[in-house]
């Protein structure tokens, strides 16, 4: 009798088991996942803020005065080419070659290649420094450290980052005109800038 | 550099004590096998600011004060 009371026991518990047991997994289950802590990539609004502020400060610390000044007041900085023949620019026998060229350098926009005494706009250069580790899930670098990875390729191995590019001819993402204008804006702003110092120097001066 | 970050300091250390160099080329060789450049920022004699790239930690100046690593340049649309 007893035998067949706790045989009736075992069927009786283990057919409950089996009913009850995805339920009960399922609870256990969803607690777990309620208590989870799961990593989240809350927007921070002065994130990206911050960044660039650090990014300014790092290319401040890089570049000089002259530089650093241009990119704080006009968004841009201008670096000279050193390549003797001049960059690449289609023609096999260029009149231009040898000229002094120079490159304006923007955040974000390709590089556009010009002639300094003419204001003559010679190729875009389209180039991007994305970090594919995308730690916020974008691989767009703050615009400070955009300029200054730009500037870092550009001094450090001209041929290099040319080669890395790709050239196009003039107007094709930068409005020429806006180019035009800034052209102006620089030699504007390199007149002032002269001046200003010329004044300093005579003021210091007795 | 990275996205949202601006600046991130990844080691630092003096390359007159071996344990610390080498430190400093462990990190080296992790950014460039993660395809990064590395450049160190130089001021020439005429007091024009450059970059110096460089592909080893051989190449790296003994007295520069940091070496910058940034993404490879692609070329862009």
């Amino acid at each position: 009798m007893l035998l067949a009371l706790t045989a009736a026991g075992i069927v009786i518990v283990a057919l409950l088991w089996e009913v009850c047991w995805p339920t009960v997994s399922e609870a256990i289950e969803r607690h777990r996942a309620r208590r989870a802590r799961v990593p989240t990539f809350d927007y921070d609004p002065g994130r990206e803020r911050r960044a660039e502020q650090r990014a300014r400060e790092l290319l401040r610390s890089c570049v000089n005065d002259e530089e650093w000044e241009m990119y704080r007041d006009l968004g841009f900085i201008r670096v000279w080419g050193t390549i003797a023949d001049g960059p690449e620019r289609g023609a096999a026998r260029d009149p231009l070659a040898g000229a002094p060229y120079a490159y304006l350098i923007y955040p974000h926009k390709p590089i556009v290649a010009f002639l300094p005494q003419t204001r003559r706009l010679l190729n875009e250069y389209c180039v991007e420094f994305p970090d594919e580790t995308r730690p916020y899930g974008s691989a767009r670098l703050p615009d400070s450290d955009d300029v200054l990875a730009k500037w870092m390729a550009l001094t450090g191995d001209e041929r290099r980052l040319i080669a890395e590019s790709n050239m196009h001819l003039p107007g094709r993402q930068v409005d020429p005109r806006q180019v035009q204008r800034d052209l102006w804006r620089l030699s504007e702003w390199e007149r002032q800038r002269a001046a200003r110092e010329r004044r300093q120097g005579s003021v210091s001066t007795p | 550099m990275k996205p949202g970050h601006g600046e991130v300091l990844l080691a630092e250390g003096d390359v007159e004590v071996p344990e610390q160099e080498r430190e400093l080329i462990e990190a080296f060789r992790e950014q460039l096998d993660q395809g990064m450049w590395a450049a160190v920022p130089t001021a020439s004699r005429g007091g024009r600011r450059e970059a110096q790239l460089v592909r080893d930690f051989g190449e790296v100046p003994r007295d520069a004060e940091r070496v910058i690593f940034f993404p490879k340049a692609a070329g862009g649309r």
